[in-house]
Protein backbone atom coordinates (compact mmCIF):
# COMPACT_ATOMS: atom_id res chain seq x y z
CA UNK A 1 0.00 0.00 0.00
CA UNK A 2 1.36 3.43 -0.95
CA UNK A 3 1.41 6.01 1.90
CA UNK A 4 2.70 8.96 0.65
CA UNK A 5 -0.92 10.12 0.28
CA UNK A 6 -1.63 9.64 3.78
CA UNK A 7 1.74 11.11 4.88
CA UNK A 8 1.43 14.20 2.43
CA UNK A 9 -2.07 14.76 4.17
CA UNK A 10 -0.94 14.83 7.60
CA UNK A 11 2.12 17.27 6.60
CA UNK A 12 -0.78 19.78 4.50
CA UNK A 13 -3.39 19.59 7.98
CA UNK A 14 -0.21 20.32 10.13
CA UNK A 15 1.49 23.23 8.24
CA UNK A 16 -1.72 24.72 7.37
CA UNK A 17 -2.70 24.63 10.85
CA UNK A 18 0.34 26.67 11.73
CA UNK A 19 0.24 29.30 9.33
CA UNK A 20 -3.38 29.66 9.33
CA UNK A 21 -2.49 30.86 12.98
CA UNK A 22 0.43 32.76 11.89
CA UNK A 23 -0.25 35.56 14.64
CA UNK A 24 0.18 32.93 17.52
CA UNK A 25 3.25 30.54 15.72
CA UNK A 26 5.55 32.79 13.50
CA UNK A 27 4.93 36.42 15.06
CA UNK A 28 6.12 36.04 18.43
CA UNK A 29 9.76 34.22 17.87
CA UNK A 30 10.20 37.47 15.50
CA UNK A 31 9.35 39.74 18.25
CA UNK A 32 10.95 38.11 20.96
CA UNK A 33 14.25 37.56 19.23
CA UNK A 34 14.33 40.77 18.06
CA UNK A 35 14.05 42.02 21.77
CA UNK A 36 17.33 39.67 22.60
CA UNK A 37 19.64 41.10 20.30
CA UNK A 38 18.40 44.55 20.91
CA UNK A 39 18.71 44.17 24.69
CA UNK A 40 21.68 41.75 25.21
CA UNK A 41 23.38 42.07 21.63
CA UNK A 42 23.15 45.68 21.06
CA UNK A 43 22.85 47.54 24.70
CA UNK A 44 24.42 44.52 27.21
CA UNK A 45 26.96 43.20 24.41
CA UNK A 46 28.97 46.23 23.20
CA UNK A 47 30.27 46.77 27.03
CA UNK A 48 31.22 41.97 26.78
CA UNK A 49 33.24 42.70 23.62
CA UNK A 50 34.00 39.53 21.86
CA UNK A 51 33.97 35.97 22.73
CA UNK A 52 36.05 33.66 20.80
CA UNK A 53 36.93 36.56 18.46
CA UNK A 54 33.61 37.33 17.53
CA UNK A 55 31.41 40.19 19.01
CA UNK A 56 28.95 39.36 21.27
CA UNK A 57 25.59 39.87 19.13
CA UNK A 58 27.26 37.36 16.13
CA UNK A 59 28.49 34.99 19.27
CA UNK A 60 24.75 34.78 20.39
CA UNK A 61 22.70 34.79 16.90
CA UNK A 62 23.13 30.62 16.58
CA UNK A 63 22.14 30.32 19.81
CA UNK A 64 18.70 32.67 20.10
CA UNK A 65 18.17 30.92 16.17
CA UNK A 66 18.51 27.15 17.77
CA UNK A 67 16.83 27.75 21.35
CA UNK A 68 13.47 28.99 18.73
CA UNK A 69 13.56 26.21 16.15
CA UNK A 70 13.55 24.15 19.68
CA UNK A 71 10.70 25.60 21.34
CA UNK A 72 9.01 25.74 17.65
CA UNK A 73 9.35 21.86 16.67
CA UNK A 74 8.33 20.91 20.10
CA UNK A 75 5.31 22.81 20.97
CA UNK A 76 4.06 22.69 17.29
CA UNK A 77 3.59 18.71 17.62
CA UNK A 78 2.84 18.64 21.63
CA UNK A 79 -0.30 21.56 21.25
CA UNK A 80 -1.68 19.80 18.07
CA UNK A 81 -1.54 15.86 19.04
CA UNK A 82 -2.62 16.80 22.28
CA UNK A 83 -5.70 18.44 20.61
CA UNK A 84 -6.29 15.72 18.29
CA UNK A 85 -6.58 13.56 21.66
CA UNK A 86 -8.46 16.05 23.41
CA UNK A 87 -11.11 16.72 20.50
CA UNK A 88 -11.06 13.05 19.61
CA UNK A 89 -10.01 13.38 16.03
CA UNK A 90 -7.26 11.32 16.50
CA UNK A 91 -9.61 8.38 15.87
CA UNK A 92 -9.89 9.49 11.93
CA UNK A 93 -6.76 8.50 11.66
CA UNK A 94 -6.90 5.16 14.12
CA UNK A 95 -9.38 4.09 12.00
CA UNK A 96 -7.83 4.61 8.31
CA UNK A 97 -5.12 2.19 7.02
CA UNK A 98 -2.38 4.38 8.29
CA UNK A 99 0.64 3.01 9.97
CA UNK A 100 2.01 4.22 13.03
CA UNK A 101 5.26 5.09 11.74
CA UNK A 102 3.61 7.52 9.21
CA UNK A 103 1.43 9.29 11.57
CA UNK A 104 4.51 9.90 13.65
CA UNK A 105 6.84 10.78 10.52
CA UNK A 106 4.08 13.42 9.61
CA UNK A 107 3.40 14.60 12.58
CA UNK A 108 7.09 15.24 13.09
CA UNK A 109 7.69 16.40 9.76
CA UNK A 110 4.83 18.87 10.66
CA UNK A 111 7.18 20.22 14.02
CA UNK A 112 10.50 20.32 11.75
CA UNK A 113 8.54 22.55 9.22
CA UNK A 114 7.52 25.19 11.72
CA UNK A 115 10.99 24.94 13.55
CA UNK A 116 12.83 25.42 10.56
CA UNK A 117 10.20 28.06 9.45
CA UNK A 118 10.91 29.55 12.70
CA UNK A 119 14.43 29.38 12.02
CA UNK A 120 14.06 31.22 8.95
CA UNK A 121 12.20 34.32 10.41
CA UNK A 122 14.47 34.81 13.24
CA UNK A 123 17.85 34.74 10.89
CA UNK A 124 15.73 37.51 9.31
CA UNK A 125 15.28 39.48 12.63
CA UNK A 126 18.82 38.79 13.57
CA UNK A 127 20.16 40.68 9.80
CA UNK A 128 18.49 43.44 11.23
CA UNK A 129 21.11 43.53 14.23
CA UNK A 130 24.16 41.90 12.08
CA UNK A 131 26.23 40.13 9.19
CA UNK A 132 24.91 36.57 9.76
CA UNK A 133 27.84 34.53 8.62
CA UNK A 134 27.59 31.15 7.48
CA UNK A 135 31.43 29.02 7.66
CA UNK A 136 29.49 25.55 6.78
CA UNK A 137 26.42 25.45 5.16
CA UNK A 138 25.80 21.74 5.43
CA UNK A 139 26.63 21.14 9.05
CA UNK A 140 24.46 24.71 9.64
CA UNK A 141 21.55 23.04 8.31
CA UNK A 142 21.87 19.45 9.10
CA UNK A 143 22.46 20.47 12.81
CA UNK A 144 18.92 22.78 12.54
CA UNK A 145 17.34 19.79 10.87
CA UNK A 146 17.79 17.01 13.06
CA UNK A 147 17.17 19.58 16.40
CA UNK A 148 14.03 20.31 14.87
CA UNK A 149 13.49 16.26 14.38
CA UNK A 150 14.82 15.36 17.77
CA UNK A 151 12.59 17.98 19.78
CA UNK A 152 9.65 17.30 17.55
CA UNK A 153 9.78 14.05 18.50
CA UNK A 154 9.95 14.74 22.13
CA UNK A 155 6.72 16.86 21.64
CA UNK A 156 4.95 13.71 20.66
CA UNK A 157 5.67 11.62 23.20
CA UNK A 158 4.57 14.25 25.82
CA UNK A 159 1.45 14.70 23.68
CA UNK A 160 1.57 10.42 24.04
CA UNK A 161 1.38 10.63 27.48
CA UNK A 162 -0.55 13.90 28.07
CA UNK A 163 -4.02 13.92 30.00
CA UNK A 164 -4.71 17.61 30.25
CA UNK A 165 -3.54 21.11 28.68
CA UNK A 166 -1.54 21.59 32.05
CA UNK A 167 0.73 18.38 30.96
CA UNK A 168 1.79 19.81 27.70
CA UNK A 169 2.55 23.56 29.35
CA UNK A 170 4.98 21.44 32.32
CA UNK A 171 8.16 20.25 30.16
CA UNK A 172 8.37 23.45 28.27
CA UNK A 173 8.51 25.74 30.82
CA UNK A 174 9.85 23.82 33.21
CA UNK A 175 12.56 21.56 31.44
CA UNK A 176 13.09 22.84 27.82
CA UNK A 177 13.36 26.60 28.38
CA UNK A 178 15.95 26.38 31.56
CA UNK A 179 18.36 23.82 29.91
CA UNK A 180 17.81 26.24 26.50
CA UNK A 181 18.81 29.01 28.91
CA UNK A 182 21.76 27.16 30.21
CA UNK A 183 22.79 25.83 27.21
CA UNK A 184 25.24 28.59 26.55
CA UNK A 185 23.01 30.64 24.24
CA UNK A 186 24.36 33.89 25.96
CA UNK A 187 27.60 32.74 27.36
CA UNK A 188 30.38 30.44 26.29
CA UNK A 189 31.16 27.36 28.49
CA UNK A 190 34.83 28.95 29.04
CA UNK A 191 33.07 31.88 30.95
CA UNK A 192 31.82 29.01 34.01
CA UNK A 193 33.78 28.15 37.17
CA UNK A 194 35.30 25.00 36.45
CA UNK A 195 32.64 22.96 38.43
CA UNK A 196 29.37 24.57 36.38
CA UNK A 197 31.34 23.35 33.15
CA UNK A 198 31.20 19.81 34.35
CA UNK A 199 27.73 20.36 35.23
CA UNK A 200 26.59 22.09 31.49
CA UNK A 201 28.28 19.28 30.22
CA UNK A 202 25.79 17.09 31.30
CA UNK A 203 23.13 19.27 29.57
CA UNK A 204 22.63 18.10 25.48
CA UNK A 205 21.22 21.30 24.59
CA UNK A 206 24.26 22.58 24.72
CA UNK A 207 25.59 20.36 22.40
CA UNK A 208 23.60 21.01 20.03
CA UNK A 209 23.56 24.70 19.85
CA UNK A 210 27.59 24.69 19.83
CA UNK A 211 27.17 22.14 16.84
CA UNK A 212 24.77 24.89 15.17
CA UNK A 213 27.22 27.94 16.37
CA UNK A 214 30.34 25.92 15.05
CA UNK A 215 28.07 26.01 11.76
CA UNK A 216 27.62 29.29 11.38
CA UNK A 217 30.62 31.23 12.80
CA UNK A 218 32.96 28.27 13.42
CA UNK A 219 33.10 28.50 16.93
CA UNK A 220 32.43 25.52 19.69
CA UNK A 221 33.32 24.82 22.84
CA UNK A 222 31.94 20.82 22.58
CA UNK A 223 33.63 18.29 19.79
CA UNK A 224 31.14 18.22 17.05
CA UNK A 225 31.26 15.10 16.56
CA UNK A 226 29.81 13.88 19.92
CA UNK A 227 27.28 16.79 19.37
CA UNK A 228 26.46 14.47 15.74
CA UNK A 229 26.63 10.91 17.95
CA UNK A 230 24.44 12.58 20.84
CA UNK A 231 21.69 14.44 18.29
CA UNK A 232 21.28 10.81 15.92
CA UNK A 233 21.55 8.94 18.74
CA UNK A 234 18.25 10.91 21.50
CA UNK A 235 16.85 10.71 17.41
CA UNK A 236 16.87 6.59 17.29
CA UNK A 237 15.60 6.27 21.25
CA UNK A 238 13.06 8.85 21.25
CA UNK A 239 11.64 7.96 17.47
CA UNK A 240 12.01 3.72 18.89
CA UNK A 241 10.36 5.01 21.81
CA UNK A 242 7.44 6.45 20.14
CA UNK A 243 6.62 3.80 17.71
CA UNK A 244 6.76 1.32 20.88
CA UNK A 245 4.17 3.84 22.70
CA UNK A 246 2.18 4.03 19.79
CA UNK A 247 2.18 -0.02 18.91
CA UNK A 248 1.26 -0.10 22.46
CA UNK A 249 -1.65 2.34 22.08
CA UNK A 250 -0.75 4.47 25.47
CA UNK A 251 -2.46 7.53 25.76
CA UNK A 252 -4.53 6.94 22.18
CA UNK A 253 -6.02 3.89 22.69
CA UNK A 254 -8.56 1.99 25.35
CA UNK B 1 -19.61 -13.43 2.08
CA UNK B 2 -19.48 -12.51 5.52
CA UNK B 3 -18.79 -9.05 5.62
CA UNK B 4 -17.96 -9.28 9.27
CA UNK B 5 -16.96 -12.54 11.53
CA UNK B 6 -16.16 -12.21 15.21
CA UNK B 7 -15.21 -15.10 17.17
CA UNK B 8 -14.59 -15.53 21.02
CA UNK B 9 -13.92 -11.56 21.15
CA UNK B 10 -12.86 -10.58 24.52
CA UNK B 11 -12.01 -7.62 26.23
CA UNK B 12 -10.94 -6.54 29.88
CA UNK B 13 -9.80 -3.41 30.66
CA UNK B 14 -7.09 -2.17 32.70
CA UNK B 15 -9.58 -2.03 35.63
CA UNK B 16 -10.25 -5.77 35.48
CA UNK B 17 -14.18 -4.75 33.84
CA UNK B 18 -14.53 -7.47 31.20
CA UNK B 19 -16.71 -5.76 28.35
CA UNK B 20 -16.73 -8.69 26.48
CA UNK B 21 -17.01 -11.98 27.52
CA UNK B 22 -16.47 -14.01 24.33
CA UNK B 23 -18.61 -12.50 21.64
CA UNK B 24 -19.19 -14.66 18.37
CA UNK B 25 -21.35 -12.90 15.46
CA UNK B 26 -21.16 -13.37 11.84
CA UNK B 27 -22.85 -10.22 9.22
CA UNK B 28 -23.80 -11.23 6.19
CA UNK B 29 -22.84 -8.78 2.71
CA UNK B 30 -25.26 -6.46 1.99
CA UNK B 31 -26.97 -6.80 5.45
CA UNK B 32 -28.59 -4.01 7.80
CA UNK B 33 -27.81 -5.18 11.03
CA UNK B 34 -29.15 -4.08 14.44
CA UNK B 35 -26.81 -3.96 17.13
CA UNK B 36 -28.59 -3.24 20.23
CA UNK B 37 -27.87 -3.77 24.44
CA UNK B 38 -28.34 -1.58 27.25
CA UNK B 39 -26.34 1.08 28.17
CA UNK B 40 -22.52 -0.59 29.42
CA UNK B 41 -23.52 -4.06 27.45
CA UNK B 42 -20.22 -3.91 25.57
CA UNK B 43 -21.58 -2.26 22.55
CA UNK B 44 -19.38 0.89 22.22
CA UNK B 45 -16.40 -1.79 22.80
CA UNK B 46 -17.25 -3.98 20.34
CA UNK B 47 -17.59 -1.14 17.71
CA UNK B 48 -14.22 0.39 19.20
CA UNK B 49 -12.00 -3.12 18.32
CA UNK B 50 -13.96 -3.73 14.62
CA UNK B 51 -12.93 -0.16 14.05
CA UNK B 52 -9.33 -0.40 15.67
CA UNK B 53 -10.08 1.93 18.56
CA UNK B 54 -9.79 -0.40 21.24
CA UNK B 55 -7.39 -2.82 21.49
CA UNK B 56 -9.24 -6.46 22.16
CA UNK B 57 -7.61 -8.65 24.58
CA UNK B 58 -8.23 -12.21 22.33
CA UNK B 59 -10.33 -13.37 19.59
CA UNK B 60 -10.23 -13.22 15.83
CA UNK B 61 -11.95 -10.10 13.96
CA UNK B 62 -12.46 -10.47 10.24
CA UNK B 63 -13.83 -7.65 7.78
CA UNK B 64 -14.98 -9.27 4.19
CA UNK B 65 -11.91 -12.30 4.84
CA UNK B 66 -9.42 -9.70 6.15
CA UNK B 67 -7.98 -10.85 9.57
CA UNK B 68 -8.50 -7.29 11.23
CA UNK B 69 -4.74 -8.33 13.26
CA UNK B 70 -2.47 -9.75 10.20
CA UNK B 71 -4.27 -7.76 7.00
CA UNK B 72 -5.02 -4.71 9.02
CA UNK B 73 -4.68 -1.85 6.41
CA UNK B 74 -6.77 -4.20 3.89
CA UNK B 75 -9.75 -4.88 6.87
CA UNK B 76 -9.50 -1.06 7.54
CA UNK B 77 -10.32 0.18 3.91
CA UNK B 78 -13.05 -1.85 4.33
CA UNK B 79 -14.94 0.25 7.28
CA UNK B 80 -16.58 3.46 7.53
CA UNK B 81 -17.61 4.70 10.96
CA UNK B 82 -19.65 7.01 12.20
CA UNK B 83 -19.11 7.43 15.73
CA UNK B 84 -21.65 8.38 18.88
CA UNK B 85 -20.16 12.06 19.67
CA UNK B 86 -18.61 14.44 17.12
CA UNK B 87 -15.18 13.72 16.68
CA UNK B 88 -14.00 15.85 13.72
CA UNK B 89 -11.74 19.12 13.65
CA UNK B 90 -14.43 21.44 14.66
CA UNK B 91 -11.72 24.18 13.14
CA UNK B 92 -11.93 23.21 9.79
CA UNK B 93 -14.43 23.46 6.51
CA UNK B 94 -16.59 20.75 6.26
CA UNK B 95 -15.18 20.13 3.19
CA UNK B 96 -11.23 19.42 4.68
CA UNK B 97 -13.15 17.41 7.42
CA UNK B 98 -13.99 15.11 4.41
CA UNK B 99 -11.10 15.46 2.11
CA UNK B 100 -8.59 15.30 5.02
CA UNK B 101 -9.97 11.73 5.45
CA UNK B 102 -10.29 10.90 1.99
CA UNK B 103 -6.24 11.46 2.01
CA UNK B 104 -5.54 9.35 5.42
CA UNK B 105 -7.35 6.06 3.22
CA UNK B 106 -4.48 7.13 0.56
CA UNK B 107 -7.15 8.94 -2.07
CA UNK B 108 -5.13 11.42 -4.38
CA UNK B 109 -5.82 14.81 -4.00
CA UNK B 110 -8.28 15.55 -7.01
CA UNK B 111 -10.00 12.04 -6.59
CA UNK B 112 -10.11 12.79 -2.96
CA UNK B 113 -12.01 16.06 -3.61
CA UNK B 114 -14.21 14.52 -6.26
CA UNK B 115 -15.44 12.22 -3.34
CA UNK B 116 -15.64 14.87 -1.25
CA UNK B 117 -18.50 16.16 -3.28
CA UNK B 118 -20.09 13.02 -4.15
CA UNK B 119 -20.08 11.98 -0.37
CA UNK B 120 -21.31 15.67 0.55
CA UNK B 121 -23.94 16.10 -1.92
CA UNK B 122 -24.95 12.11 -0.70
CA UNK B 123 -25.79 13.93 2.71
CA UNK B 124 -27.15 17.36 1.33
CA UNK B 125 -23.93 19.23 2.97
CA UNK B 126 -22.53 20.76 -0.90
CA UNK B 127 -23.97 24.00 0.05
CA UNK B 128 -22.18 23.95 3.20
CA UNK B 129 -18.66 22.75 2.35
CA UNK B 130 -16.88 26.33 3.19
CA UNK B 131 -18.79 26.73 6.83
CA UNK B 132 -16.26 25.80 9.87
CA UNK B 133 -17.66 22.83 10.87
CA UNK B 134 -18.65 23.85 14.55
CA UNK B 135 -21.06 26.40 12.90
CA UNK B 136 -22.76 23.21 11.71
CA UNK B 137 -26.38 22.54 13.50
CA UNK B 138 -26.26 18.91 15.32
CA UNK B 139 -28.08 16.86 12.62
CA UNK B 140 -25.56 18.58 10.03
CA UNK B 141 -22.79 17.48 12.05
CA UNK B 142 -24.22 14.00 12.42
CA UNK B 143 -24.68 13.81 8.67
CA UNK B 144 -20.59 15.19 8.26
CA UNK B 145 -19.52 12.16 10.11
CA UNK B 146 -21.70 9.73 7.64
CA UNK B 147 -20.23 11.92 4.81
CA UNK B 148 -17.03 11.51 5.97
CA UNK B 149 -17.60 8.17 6.79
CA UNK B 150 -18.83 7.09 3.34
CA UNK B 151 -16.10 9.00 1.28
CA UNK B 152 -13.55 6.07 0.76
CA UNK B 153 -16.36 4.11 -0.34
CA UNK B 154 -16.46 1.20 2.87
CA UNK B 155 -17.88 -1.90 2.09
CA UNK B 156 -18.93 -1.90 5.37
CA UNK B 157 -20.50 1.06 7.25
CA UNK B 158 -20.85 0.79 11.20
CA UNK B 159 -23.41 3.40 12.96
CA UNK B 160 -23.39 3.83 16.35
CA UNK B 161 -25.98 5.47 17.49
CA UNK B 162 -26.12 7.91 14.28
CA UNK B 163 -29.63 9.40 15.07
CA UNK B 164 -29.13 10.59 18.90
CA UNK B 165 -30.21 13.62 19.65
CA UNK B 166 -31.77 15.01 16.01
CA UNK B 167 -35.48 15.84 15.58
CA UNK B 168 -37.63 13.60 13.72
CA UNK B 169 -37.92 14.91 10.73
CA UNK B 170 -33.84 14.58 10.54
CA UNK B 171 -33.98 11.29 11.78
CA UNK B 172 -36.36 10.06 8.78
CA UNK B 173 -34.38 12.21 6.75
CA UNK B 174 -31.65 10.22 7.87
CA UNK B 175 -33.37 6.24 7.48
CA UNK B 176 -33.68 7.25 4.03
CA UNK B 177 -30.24 8.06 3.49
CA UNK B 178 -29.08 4.84 5.04
CA UNK B 179 -31.44 2.50 3.13
CA UNK B 180 -30.28 4.14 -0.46
CA UNK B 181 -27.09 3.32 0.78
CA UNK B 182 -27.83 -0.04 1.95
CA UNK B 183 -29.62 -0.36 -1.48
CA UNK B 184 -26.29 0.42 -3.66
CA UNK B 185 -24.77 -2.36 -1.58
CA UNK B 186 -23.04 -1.18 1.41
CA UNK B 187 -23.32 -4.00 4.51
CA UNK B 188 -24.77 -1.49 7.58
CA UNK B 189 -24.57 -1.97 11.17
CA UNK B 190 -26.41 0.04 13.21
CA UNK B 191 -26.49 0.40 17.35
CA UNK B 192 -29.14 2.57 18.73
CA UNK B 193 -31.83 3.49 21.35
CA UNK B 194 -34.61 3.58 19.13
CA UNK B 195 -35.83 0.59 18.95
CA UNK B 196 -38.47 1.48 15.97
CA UNK B 197 -35.47 2.23 13.84
CA UNK B 198 -33.87 -1.06 14.31
CA UNK B 199 -37.59 -2.64 13.73
CA UNK B 200 -38.38 -0.63 10.63
CA UNK B 201 -34.78 -0.66 8.87
CA UNK B 202 -32.93 -3.89 9.52
CA UNK B 203 -33.19 -7.10 8.51
CA UNK B 204 -31.55 -9.20 11.23
CA UNK B 205 -30.23 -8.22 14.76
CA UNK B 206 -27.85 -8.98 18.00
CA UNK B 207 -28.92 -8.37 21.08
CA UNK B 208 -25.70 -8.06 23.55
CA UNK B 209 -25.94 -7.88 26.98
CA UNK B 210 -23.07 -8.12 30.05
CA UNK B 211 -21.04 -8.51 27.28
CA UNK B 212 -22.18 -11.56 25.74
CA UNK B 213 -24.61 -11.56 22.66
CA UNK B 214 -28.09 -12.74 24.28
CA UNK B 215 -30.17 -13.03 21.00
CA UNK B 216 -29.20 -13.31 17.29
CA UNK B 217 -31.76 -13.91 14.56
CA UNK B 218 -34.10 -12.11 11.82
CA UNK B 219 -36.22 -9.41 12.91
CA UNK B 220 -39.19 -11.35 11.58
CA UNK B 221 -38.87 -13.69 13.14
CA UNK B 222 -37.83 -12.91 16.54
CA UNK B 223 -40.63 -10.32 16.07
CA UNK B 224 -42.95 -13.41 15.84
CA UNK B 225 -42.37 -14.59 19.08
CA UNK B 226 -43.89 -11.41 20.95
CA UNK B 227 -47.35 -12.57 22.21
CA UNK B 228 -48.55 -9.15 23.59
CA UNK B 229 -49.46 -5.80 22.05
CA UNK B 230 -50.05 -3.05 23.38
CA UNK B 231 -52.33 -0.27 22.49
CA UNK B 232 -53.83 3.06 23.62
CA UNK B 233 -57.41 3.39 22.90
CA UNK B 234 -59.17 6.85 22.95
CA UNK B 235 -62.67 6.54 24.51
CA UNK B 236 -65.58 8.44 23.81
CA UNK B 237 -66.66 8.11 27.98
CA UNK B 238 -65.74 9.81 31.08
CA UNK B 239 -64.30 6.86 33.30
CA UNK B 240 -63.61 6.77 37.02
CA UNK B 241 -61.99 3.09 37.27
CA UNK B 242 -60.38 0.78 34.03
CA UNK B 243 -62.93 -1.75 32.88
CA UNK B 244 -62.42 -4.95 34.05
CA UNK B 245 -62.41 -7.47 31.52
CA UNK B 246 -61.01 -11.13 31.24
CA UNK B 247 -57.86 -11.75 29.39
CA UNK B 248 -56.65 -8.35 28.59
CA UNK B 249 -55.34 -6.23 31.04
CA UNK B 250 -56.26 -2.67 31.33
CA UNK B 251 -55.17 0.59 33.24
CA UNK B 252 -56.40 4.07 33.70
CA UNK B 253 -54.31 6.58 32.02
CA UNK B 254 -56.64 9.58 32.16
CA UNK B 255 -60.60 9.59 31.77
CA UNK B 256 -60.50 9.03 28.24
CA UNK B 257 -57.28 7.28 27.81
CA UNK B 258 -56.88 3.75 28.44
CA UNK B 259 -53.63 1.43 28.27
CA UNK B 260 -54.49 -2.26 26.67
CA UNK B 261 -52.53 -5.04 27.30
CA UNK B 262 -53.47 -7.82 23.89
CA UNK B 263 -52.31 -11.21 24.05
CA UNK B 264 -52.60 -12.39 19.94
CA UNK B 265 -54.10 -15.31 21.23
CA UNK B 266 -57.40 -13.09 22.14
CA UNK B 267 -57.03 -10.21 19.25
CA UNK B 268 -58.60 -6.65 19.57
CA UNK B 269 -62.10 -7.74 17.94
CA UNK B 270 -63.23 -9.61 20.93
CA UNK B 271 -61.52 -6.56 23.06
CA UNK B 272 -63.69 -4.02 21.27
CA UNK B 273 -67.26 -6.37 21.65
CA UNK B 274 -66.40 -6.57 25.77
CA UNK B 275 -65.94 -2.70 25.31
CA UNK B 276 -69.33 -1.99 23.14
CA UNK B 277 -70.76 -4.40 25.88
CA UNK B 278 -69.86 -2.29 28.68
CA UNK B 279 -71.12 0.69 26.74
CA UNK B 280 -67.56 2.18 25.85
CA UNK B 281 -67.21 3.56 22.47
CA UNK B 282 -63.61 3.37 20.88
CA UNK B 283 -62.43 6.44 18.78
CA UNK B 284 -58.90 5.69 17.93
CA UNK B 285 -56.17 3.41 18.53
CA UNK B 286 -52.71 2.88 18.97
CA UNK B 287 -49.24 1.15 19.24
CA UNK B 288 -48.47 2.45 22.88
CA UNK B 289 -44.90 1.13 21.61
CA UNK B 290 -42.59 -0.36 19.28
CA UNK B 291 -42.84 -4.33 19.27
CA UNK B 292 -39.43 -4.85 20.32
CA UNK B 293 -39.20 -2.76 22.89
CA UNK B 294 -41.05 -5.17 25.61
CA UNK B 295 -38.74 -8.13 23.72
CA UNK B 296 -35.48 -5.97 23.96
CA UNK B 297 -36.51 -5.15 28.10
CA UNK B 298 -37.69 -8.98 28.37
CA UNK B 299 -34.44 -10.44 26.86
CA UNK B 300 -31.43 -7.77 28.79
CA UNK B 301 -33.55 -8.24 32.17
Amino acid sequence: MNYSVAFRTILYKEIRRFTRIWPQTLLPPAITTALYFLIFGKLIGERIGSVHGVSYMDYIVPGVILMSVISHAYSNVVSSFYSTKFQHHIEELLVAPVPNWVILVGYVCGGIARGVLVGAVVTGVSMLFTHVSVANGWISISVLVLTATLFALAGFINAVFADSFDDISIIPNFVLTPLSYLGGVFYSLAMLPPIWQTIALGNPILYMINAFRYGLIGVSDVDIVLAFEMIAGFILFLSLFSLLLMHKGVGIKN
Amino acid sequence: MKALSIQNLKKTYANGFQALKGVDLEVDSGDFFALLGPNGAGKSTMIGIISSLVTKSSGIVSVFGHDLEKDTNQAKSCIGLVPQEVNFNQFETVKNVVSIQAGYYGIPRKQALAQTEQSLRQMDLWDKRDLVSRRLSGGMKRRLMIARAMVHQPRLLILDEPTAGVDIEIRRAMWQMMQEVNRQGTTIILTTHYLEEAESLCRNIAIINNGEIVEKSAMNSLLQRIHIDHFVLDIAQNLLVAPCIEGYEIELVDSQVLNVAVPKSHGLNRLFQQLSGLGIEVLSLKNKSNRLEQLFIDLVQ
